[in-house]
């Protein structure tokens, strides 16, 4: 993401220090990971230190300081689906992806990440791939949805 | 659109917004809430617009996207107004036969109705449903009715008239002293009384207030605010702008998480065109209140749900609580006097000033006013959202609502509160829920979560998920909290993998008393609940995994095995080749043997056995059965084999 970019979202926020996580939001929304440069560029323009950046890029789930696969997998262990299963259906992503929760893998394929709730508990077990929600999951369907994906 | 300058104005435009429309013209309602959604009622909107097009009846009927209806089980639904007749479970090519029966011919797609599962008798309106039947939808009943993007649908259902009144017919005394009087307690997780915390920042000194929504609805399982928020934003809005004008604020936040895109959208949406019209900005309806609200998205911390985290989330930081000797209503958000109230509560505000607190105290128990929406899911037939008056008992609400459990398993518990709450067993299920009542039980009634679990679930294994979780958000700041949790977390996965000693549970009940004593915000204060409720009620599971290493659910995957029963085994290869693992080894008229080095546990096999064979076991607490010797495994006679 360029320096012009980075300073358009931050005007659409009026330059304010305390628009920081809305500016990052932002941010993270359209590159889908923050570069270093990039927060260097929102700490010299917002005048807030990259540490408190780094704070916040920590602190809260929706940060990424590296980057994403092509295709992002959010697994719901939200209460409902944990009781309908979801620990099976993320072993066997795991298995087959052999990453971690918050882990890509080395070509780039998957980025692998637990969520707390869907709110599509009627479909529990869940799964999403870039946005798109499989419902009703179990080990053998799991395997089956991930393969069509290239 | 010009702005409304008066009363009489806003009366107007009300008048001509019903005139022009027709109560008998044909409508159809397609719930597009996230649920629905995600079983694909874009898809199916899309198909019935074109439908109707095709068909030539686009003067004739209108298509109205609504927000969540509620019975998210059966979605995608529609509803065929007036008629009001529900047809579920929607698929895109089920389009033509409604637009041309049920539109066009006015009749019924008798298959796409709601069939009583215990009579068989089919229901075709919504209302007659016992799902809807049963409930009381005073704050999300309208829902179902309107387009969420649509301000015009807002004013025509009243909307906008609490607002109106509070401002030209009482002062901001008698709004608070309304809402006070209304016993309105928080929807969104302490139940603290709405009118006293209301009165304390209108008290607290200074000219600058906020008001808050709290719409960083985090518990795992409720997702009522996002429903309402996405299906009828205006009513939180309302809500918001009646309470700025009681305690004397001009600036307010909605802060929403940003994993609910589309209640973002929507609630942007209904921001723009409320300040179009002037029921936000400076001397709303003409009268001398200016009032703005600005959205903040969360972006994906659980604490932030706390008040005082939200209100430091707010000012752009990491979202930490701070100590509240001096509670927020006085130093909250920049230390200037901040109201937060959660979603639902905003909403029942118009309601309140609209009917009068003696309508509201009508309804619920002494403590418990009102109505409240619960979303019931988890094992339960009819997963969805359900609004009940305060005081209906557990029971009604997982059976004549929720429609009991499904594939004719025991009921085991109901978990209430989100990850704070705790889990109410199957002797307490007459309990009537109500504040005071359910944490009397020791759970809670939180943002309204209700988590129905069944024979299969493990009790151990649901306390060690929540103080997962809750490990996983605390926010560091305080020892008991990060520490505590940590350790407790350590000594449940013990236990669930069968290394569990004696005094285990006795050691989590003192880590229980100092998180519960010491730490620094709710988060930490309630954590250990979910612990301290299965121990109360289902202390037998938990010894029996600790001094059997058994799971009396088996569910704990470390304590449990699958093996298939070499007499009923009919070696028709389906487990075989739906195994993930590969651990199954077998062929044709050769008995299935599980591998157990290869075997991951996953279950695939247990559930795709044929009942009719029912050869896969799941045994927990006992050695597995040897396997059969080689030669005895090739099924030669078809008379039934004898064990050994």
């Amino acid at each position: 993401m360029d320096n012009d970019r980075v300073d358009q979202i931050i005007d659409k926020h009026q330059g304010e220090a305390s628009s920081l996580i809305q500016v990052l939001l932002d941010i993270q929304a359209e590159n889908h990971w923050l570069p270093k440069e990039t927060i260097e560029r929102v700490s010299e323009k917002l005048q807030v230190p990259l540490t408190s950046i780094q704070h916040i890029a920590t602190f809260y789930k929706a940060f990424s300081l590296v980057p994403k696969g092509r295709h992002e997998i959010h697994i719901c262990m939200g209460t409902a689906c944990h009781v309908r299963g979801a620990t099976r259906v993320l072993d066997t992503v795991q298995d087959l992806t052999g990453i971690n929760p918050g882990e890509t893998d080395l070509d780039m394929k998957f980025s692998l990440e637990t969520v707390n709730c869907l709110g599509c508990c009627a479909l529990g077990p869940v799964m999403e791939i870039d946005g798109k929600t499989h419902g009703k999951m179990a080990p053998g369907e799991t395997v089956d949805v991930l393969k069509s994906y290239e | 659109m010009p702005r409304i300058n008066s009363p009489s104005e806003l009366e107007k435009l009300r008048q001509d917004i019903l005139s022009n429309r027709d109560p008998q013209k044909p409508c159809i309602t397609l719930c597009s809430g996230s649920a629905c959604h995600a079983t694909g009622s874009g898809e199916v909107a899309a198909s019935i617009e074109a439908e109707i097009e095709k068909q030539g009846l686009g003067a004739e009927v209108e298509v109205r996207k609504t927000g969540c209806h509620g019975f998210c089980e059966r979605g995608p639904i529609i509803v065929n107004h007036p008629e009001e007749t529900c047809y579920l479970q929607i698929k895109p090519e089920d389009a033509p036969e409604i637009v041309s029966q049920a539109v066009k011919e006015k009749g019924i797609v008798e298959r796409l109705l709601y069939t009583d599962p215990n009579t068989d008798e089919k229901i075709s309106r919504e209302s007659e449903i016992p799902f809807y039947k049963n409930q009381k939808r005073l704050v999300f009943g309208s829902n179902g009715s309107i387009d969420p993007k649509s301000i015009d649908d807002y004013l025509a259902i009243g909307g906008y008239s609490a607002l109106e009144k509070a401002l030209f017919q009482m002062t901001p005394e008698q709004v608070l002293e309304e809402v006070k009087k209304s016993n309105l307690r928080g929807r969104g997780g302490g139940g603290f009384p709405t009118g006293r915390k209301w009165e304390e920042s209108r008290n607290a000194p200074g000219d600058i207030k906020y008001v808050i929504v709290n719409a960083d609805e985090g518990d795992p399982g409720a997702y009522m605010d996002r429903s309402l928020l996405e299906g009828n934003p205006h009513s939180v809005l309302e809500g918001l702008m009646i309470g700025a004008f009681a305690i004397g604020s001009t600036e307010g936040y909605i802060y929403v998480r940003q994993e609910y895109p589309l209640a973002v959208e929507n609630l942007t949406i209904a921001i723009k065109q409320a300040e179009k019209y002037g029921f936000l900005g400076k001397s709303i309806l003409g009268f001398d209140f200016d009032f703005t609200i600005k959205v903040h998205k969360g972006a994906g911390a659980f604490v932030c749900g706390e008040s005082s985290a939200l209100m430091t989330a707010l000012e752009g930081r990491a979202g930490e609580p701070r100590p509240k000797y001096i509670h927020t209503a006085v130093k909250g958000v920049w230390d200037y006097p901040s109201v937060l109230n959660n979603v639902e509560t905003w909403a029942n505000v118009p309601l309140i000033i609209n009917k009068g607190a003696d309508w509201f105290t009508q309804i619920g128990t002494e403590k418990s006013k009102g109505t409240k929406i619960f979303s019931v899911v988890g094992k339960i037939t009819n997963t969805g959202l359900v609004e009940v008056p305060m005081g209906m008992s557990l029971r009604d609400i997982i059976y004549e609502i929720g429609g009991g459990i499904p594939g004719g398993k025991k009921f085991k518990a109901v978990q209430t509160g989100g990850p704070s709450g705790g889990c109410i067993p199957e002797n307490l299920l007459d309990l009537e829920v109500g504040y005071d009542e359910l944490t009397k039980a020791g759970s809670m009634m939180g943002s309204g979560g209700m988590i129905v679990m069944d024979e299969d679930t493990c009790m151990v294994d649901v306390a060690r998920y929540f103080i997962d979780f809750l490990t996983d958000e605390s926010c560091g700041k305080c020892v008991p909290c990060r520490e505590g949790l940590r350790q407790m977390l350590k000594v449940l996965t013990n236990i669930t993998e069968g290394k569990g000693s004696e005094g285990d549970i006795e050691l989590l009940e003192e880590l229980s008393e100092v998180a519960k004593e010491a730490s620094l915000c709710a988060l930490g204060t309630s954590a250990p609940n979910p612990f301290l409720s299965t121990v109360r009620y289902f202390r037998d599971e938990y010894e029996a995994h600790i001094k059997e290493k058994r799971c009396p659910a088996l569910s704990c995957k470390e304590l449990i095995a699958y093996h298939i029963d070499p007499v009923k085994c009919q070696a028709c290869m389906i487990c075989s080749r739906k195994c993930p693992a590969d651990a199954i080894d077998g062929g044709k008229k050769k008995i299935h043997i599980i591998d157990q080095e290869k075997c991951t546990k996953c279950g695939t096999c247990f559930e795709v056995c044929p009942p009719r064979f029912g050869a896969v076991n799941k045994i927990s607490g006992e050695p597995v059965p040897s396997t059969i010797p080689e030669d005895e495994r090739m099924i030669t006679k078809k008379s039934p084999r004898k064990s050994k």
